[in-house]
């Protein structure tokens, strides 16, 4: 019998980088933060992380910041959006390009040159570290929160804001009524986007504050120091904390398949 | 009765040029059944979207029970409209569409559940609260549309299209129950269709839309039986279109033969006539006053339509009774089934001025033309300079003329270079032996022309008109 040529095939080379590149090392990962030194398995990880106050405080503190610079961003990026998307804008193209174009360059040369640009400002940036490494991570991430917004907005039926404006909503109304709701799906793809790179980004952390103070600096002192299991056990906490805002934010919208899609 | 909404002279274009709508005027009385109904791009939606408020007319005004509303945002305005494609929000379930509303008005709840309920019994969907927007099929979320727009007790009910996405059974049942909605809760229905057959099904008064402005305004046996004009005719029902000439009192002469009709139109006017295929009578070739033969006949369920040709015109006859292929038949008309229309244009007619070349320009286009005609007694010399009797140059160039150009000698043609101007086929009627087309060019004049041969709507043409049909005359000469 002859064999014909099946599109499945075509998945193959993907299958093995998935399972090669993904899948084992979180299998490798689970591995390291179940077991101690000896190779037994133990919860000990687990609770050592939540009895040291070093590592709660980092935790704590990352998600401060990192929920900071996720509400800046979608204050900054969602008008920014919305004009770009509906806005009678020509060359609207053209203007999202720009927000984009930062993602193009190379990313430490952005941050260098973020310093110098702050520095002349403030004349030290050392002043104001908070507001530095805030703006920092923004600009860093804003183009992750307009992308998908971008999306969500341009595809927003315009009769559909017509439809409210006939049945009595002036434009703020509409705006509350029927556009914010209908955009929640990018709204929650962009807070994914820039949430957890936000938590653990401590490049940003270590140019413009000189702290060390985040999740991500923790997981790579641990294995900077050789310790494994606890740094594997810290990427696996992070992991179902990253599970559980999906899950939290996935509830405010009920159209599951409309949210995914939206993050694809 | 009161008129509710009136249209003063309502325009809109964007850049004062080109005209969406010109010039509509329109009376709408309260509880009436309105029908706009025209092809697409007639400006019929449009129109409705200015009711609404979604465009503001740039000419002209909207009046509400006598108040000026164009500049009023739609939120205020006491319409609600039905939309194309229904627009329900996805993010609602059933019952929030239609409370959508109410709750902006801030209803007591108690009386939202209650007018919420009782719109969903008037559309037939009890018990579809819950349900969400998705899970609904064209015609469940159709009902719900009409509810949603209903419920807030609008002053008029504005329909955009409401049954075009639903096929054609849901769409006869639509129909009906529209309309018993309309008599049963007694607001004003504006409708926007491009379906004849549901105008005139549904209609108290039916407004009949082309090229943005408005052909006639009737009811529904008005605008069949006495079109106003060809477009009407052939754009409503199934009509034959001939080419007549009236021949005495109430006498009209076509298809060869002269006969007896009501319209009373001065003799010797070349008129539109229109007879539908279910006036004509068959009778035995003897006893017609038209003689043909049968060349198709096509079977259609309640009627045969049947193709008599006489002489160089197709006669197109609908019966219930079968005939056969190549039978010699004779057409006798009653005198009411036959309705004379004046042609508004007979000829082309432009205004124009010459050039150095010896063309004339006009309508966007330049045709090579015979300068020698508006002056008597002139002929062109071997220079090709145009001399008069005694010798002397003429010139012309620069002078303003008017030309005339008979239907019957613009021709059309594919090849863009052959003729002196470019334009798009607006419209097309069949006249039994010919095509009678309107060509528009860019800046929007219009050539008219008869053709033999079928060509298509919006085809790009060129217009070609030989130099001996252009009849040139001195702009003074006119009266």
């Amino acid at each position: 019998m002859k064999k014909y040529f099946s599109r499945r095939y075509l998945g193959i080379p993907y299958m093995v980088f998935l399972i090669l590149f993904v899948i084992v090392p979180v299998l490798v990962i689970l591995y390291y933060a179940l077991t101690n030194g000896e190779g037994q398995f133990t919860l000990s990880n687990l609770f050592g992380f939540f009895s040291s106050g070093y590592a709660i405080g980092t935790l704590v503190y990352s998600i401060f910041i990192a929920s900071v610079v996720t509400l800046v961003c979608l204050l900054l990026a969602y008008p920014a959006a919305y004009i770009l998307a509906k806005g009678r804008i020509r060359k609207s193209n053209v203007l999202l390009l720009l927000f984009i174009t930062p993602m193009w360059i190379n990313f430490t040369l952005r941050i260098t040159a973020l310093k110098e640009v702050l520095t002349a400002i403030e004349g030290n940036i050392s002043y104001y570290p908070f507001l530095n490494t805030i703006i920092g991570m923004t600009y860093d991430f804003l183009p992750f929160m307009i992308l998908p917004l971008y999306t969500t907005i341009s595809k927003l039926d315009d009769t559909l804001s017509e439809a409210a404006q006939d049945l009595g909503a002036g434009s703020a109304k509409v705006f509350l009524k029927v556009t914010l709701p209908l955009s929640v799906p990018g709204i929650i793809s962009g807070i994914m986007m820039v949430f957890l790179p936000a938590m653990t980004n401590y490049v940003i952390l270590d140019m413009l504050y000189n702290s060390t103070f985040i999740m991500g600096s923790l997981i790579g002192s641990y294995f900077a120091a050789y310790d494994w299991h606890n740094g594997s056990m810290i990427s696996i906490i992070l992991l179902f904390i990253i599970l559980l805002v999906n899950i939290v934010t996935g509830s405010f919208t009920d159209d599951g398949a409309g949210r995914r899609r939206a993050v694809l | 009765m009161d008129n509710i909404i009136e249209l003063k002279g309502i325009g809109k274009s964007y850049n004062s040029k080109d005209y969406i709508v010109r010039d509509i005027n329109l009376t709408v009385k309260k509880g009436e059944f309105v029908t706009l109904l025209g092809p697409s791009g007639c400006g019929k939606t449009t129109t409705l979207r200015m009711i609404a408020g979604f465009e503001t007319p740039t000419e002209g005004s909207i009046l509400f029970e006598g108040k000026d509303i164009s500049k009023v945002p739609p939120y205020l305005r006491p319409v609600n409209t039905v939309f194309q494609r229904y627009a329900l929000f996805p993010h609602l379930n059933v019952y929030n569409n239609i409370a959508f509303g109410l709750n902006l008005k801030k209803l007591p709840k108690k009386e939202i559940a209650e007018k919420v309920s009782r719109v969903l019994d008037i559309v037939d969907m009890e018990g579809f609260e819950k349900r969400k927007i998705n899970t609904l099929s064209g015609g469940q979320q159709q009902r719900i549309a009409i509810a949603r727009a209903i419920v807030n007790e609008p002053e008029i009910l504005l329909l955009d299209e409401p049954l075009g996405a639903l096929d054609l059974k849901m769409r006869k049942e639509m129909q009906l129950e529209l309309k018993q909605m309309h008599e049963n809760i007694g607001i004003t229905f504006i409708y926007v269709t491009h379906d004849q057959e549901e105008a005139l099904t549904m209609s108290d008064k039916i407004v009949v839309m082309a090229d943005g402005a408005i052909q006639q305004t009737g009811t529904p046996e008005e605008v069949y039986n006495e079109p106003s004009n060809a477009f009407v005719a052939d754009f409503i029902g199934e009509s034959n279109i001939f080419n007549g000439v009236m021949s005495g009192n109430m006498k009209v002469k076509f298809l060869g033969a002269e006969f007896e009709c009501l319209d009373d139109i001065e003799k010797g006017a070349k008129v539109d006539v229109v007879v539908r295929p279910e006036d004509i009578v068959m009778v035995p070739y003897d006893e017609g006053k038209v003689k043909g033969e049968v060349i198709s006949v096509i079977f259609k369920g309640i009627h045969y339509e049947i193709t008599v040709q006489s002489g160089k015109n197709e006669i197109v006859v609908q019966r219930t009774k079968a005939a056969v292929i190549g039978d010699k038949v004779g057409i006798t008309l009653d005198p009411d089934s036959i309705h004379c229309m004046k042609r508004e244009k007979n000829v082309n007619r432009f205004e124009g001025v010459l050039t150095k070349k010896g063309t004339v320009m006009f309508a966007d286009g330049e045709f090579e033309c015979n300068v020698s005609m508006l002056y008597p007694g002139s002929e062109v010399d071997e220079e090709g300079n145009l001399t008069d009797s005694e010798g002397n140059i003429i010139e012309y160039a620069g002078t303003s003329v008017i030309a005339e150009i008979s239907f019957d000698d613009i021709r059309m043609s594919d090849d863009a270079d052959e003729g002196g101007v470019c334009g798009n086929i607006f419209s097309l009627i069949y006249k039994g032996d010919h095509y009678n087309y309107i060509i528009k060019t860019e800046n929007g004049y219009e050539y008219i022309l008869n053709d033999e041969y079928l060509w298509n709507e919006n085809d790009y043409v060129s217009i070609v008109i030989p130099k001996e049909a252009i009849k040139l005359m001195h702009m003074d000469s006119e009266v």
